[in-house]
């Protein structure tokens, strides 16, 4: 479905990637790990075409996209559930949801509102409150529910339980599962090992622009070099 | 005291100015509030929007097809202007798009002089707006004016609607408080830059071809009301458009009233030769001093904007 191949990004001057490898199959979770500034987050905006990638083919449905613009990225099937939520604050929930909302791939069973609602009914209540009167966790599911209205084959979560409490982070990741049982390809970046070894397929460990490690749930779980030297846990 | 009929009247083209300069000041300030671009030719559309007009009424002999085609002619020609000169200005800071577009005032000045020339334009309005009515007994105003005035009102509340009600609406709104974002959920941003300029062009155009009969056609004429529209957007907080409309009836009003009125009032204050003179200038700072007041009290105007 996704495949990414021998990806370099560079700000100006500073390289980021140094060739960073992965693929992802239809109906996978795979995730993408390492600490802090290791370009996790670059390569998601690489993909997305939001920062210029530099060398590298990046693949989704075998066709080519790096180079394209963002919103043909998006258009081409992919959803991004941003770090930071990037929520618009000055839209009302309802308007967060239906504002970019399509179904360009056609998909027979599209997403809607009541679906969204029901997938998190806590946004239901306030869907006429404001982007930013909302709580980080309702931020957030707000932000994967507006991803979804957009229909991709491929929703990509950027930390979507930082800084959350542990009951709303809960909820989350159950909601992924969901997604995950309805037959959806999901690339995560996220820190909680233990959630992530349940709910992915695959892990690619990012360390300094560059995969060092990868491999299923059960080879990371036993793995403890690889979650000492480079996840720091 | 003056009759209480001439000061509804002034009252009423306080009105009918103010519509104008919200026709005006919002194109400019949803300009600015979504792509964050200053954009001193604002004026020229004004223009632009009278000489066609003016031009295809001439040609098509009939007022509507050429309001209709003016209005067609000045949205194409700011979506091209978009095209081509300005979509590569976003990406730098205020005084490049200050100095780019103050370099298109005087491109579409020259311009329109070459095509039409440097002398003043008469402007006829057609037959069936002539005449008076009457607002209430014994009140006569201007047909035209009044027709102004709806007009301006109307174009008001289908703006409102489309920026809270429809989907481009909330795009618009979305994409003033971050591009990026909307752009990564499949929005064309660039093309949705240029729809919004182009329609921003046309309401100036709207603004200056119903000025066409009331005040000048004439090269720069959008420059003598481009000053007022930035007091407007500043007053009613930049890229709000509920803003921009409160602070043009508030502008169009103070300014109409104080030209009218200042003087005699001042006159039966202080001597008649110290008012003859003070007046007109107090006037015309008149609207100056609002914009003064509100900023101290409001730094960010009346409605600042909440994307921002």
């Amino acid at each position: 479905m996704l495949r990414v191949e021998g990806l370099e990004t560079a700000y100006g001057l500073s390289q980021v990637l140094f060739g960073v490898s992965f693929s992802i199959e239809a109906g996978q979770v795979v995730t993408l790990l390492g600490r802090n500034g290791m370009g996790k987050t670059t390569t998601v905006l690489s993909i997305m075409g939001v920062v210029p990638a530099r060398r590298g083919t990046i693949e989704f449905d075998g066709k080519p996209i790096r180079g394209l613009p963002s919103y043909r990225v998006a258009q081409a099937g992919i959803g991004l559930v941003p770090e930071g939520r990037q929520i618009f604050p000055n839209l009302t929930v309802r308007e967060n949801l239906v504002a970019t909302a399509a179904n360009r791939g056609g998909s027979s069973d599209p997403w809607t509102l009541e679906r969204v609602f029901d997938l998190f009914p806590g946004l239901r209540e306030r869907h006429r409150s404001f982007g930013n009167q909302l709580s980080g966790g309702e931020q957030q599911m707000l932000a994967i529910g507006r991803a979804l209205m957009t229909n991709p084959r491929l929703l990509i979560l950027d930390e979507a339980t930082e800084g959350l409490a542990p009951l709303i982070q809960a909820d989350i990741y159950r909601s992924i599962v969901r997604l995950k049982t309805e037959g959806l390809s999901i690339l995560m970046i996220d820190k909680n090992l233990k959630a992530l070894s349940v709910i992915a397929d695959g892990h690619y460990v990012l360390e300094k622009g560059r995969v060092v490690w990868s491999g299923d749930s059960a080879a990371l779980s036993g793995n403890d070099e690889v979650k000492h030297k480079y996840l720091g846990v | 005291m003056p009759p209480l009929t001439l000061v509804f009247e002034q009252l009423l083209n306080g009105v009918q100015f103010g519509v104008m300069l919200f026709l005006m000041a919002a194109g400019l300030t949803l300009v600015f509030g979504i792509m964050n671009f200053v954009n001193l030719a604002h004026g020229s559309f004004y223009m632009i929007g009278a000489y066609l007009t003016l031009a295809a009424v001439q040609w098509s002999g009939n007022y509507i097809a050429g309001v209709v085609l003016g209005l067609a002619g000045t949205l194409l020609v700011g979506m091209l202007v978009e095209v081509v000169a300005l979509r590569t200005l976003y990406a730098r800071d205020h005084l490049d798009h200050v100095l780019a577009t103050f370099g298109l005032i005087l491109f579409f000045n020259e311009l329109v002089a070459i095509i039409w020339g440097r002398t003043l334009l008469d402007f006829p309005r057609p037959e069936w707006l002539r005449g008076h009515v009457e607002i209430f007994a014994g009140s006569r105003y201007p047909f035209y004016r009044a027709v102004v005035i709806l007009v301006g009102l109307a174009v008001g509340a289908g703006l409102w609607y489309v920026v809270t009600r429809t989907r481009l609406g909330m795009l618009i709104r979305a994409g003033a408080s971050n591009r990026t974002m909307i752009a990564a959920l499949g929005v064309n941003v660039r093309l949705l830059y240029t729809v919004v300029f182009g329609f921003g062009c046309a309401l100036a155009g709207l603004a200056g071809l119903m000025a066409g009969p009331i005040y000048a056609v004439l090269p720069g004429m959008g420059e003598m009301i481009l000053i007022q529209v930035f007091v407007v957007i500043v007053i009613g907080g930049l890229g709000s458009i509920r803003g921009a409309f409160v602070g043009a009836l508030l502008v169009g009003i103070v300014d109409t009233l104080g030209r009218a009125f200042l003087r005699p009032l001042l006159a039966t204050m202080i001597s008649p030769t110290a008012a003859d003179s003070a007046g007109p200038a107090l006037a015309s700072m008149l609207i100056y001093l609002l914009m003064a007041l509100v900023l101290a009290v409001r730094p960010e105007g009346l409605f600042p904007s909440r994307g921002r």
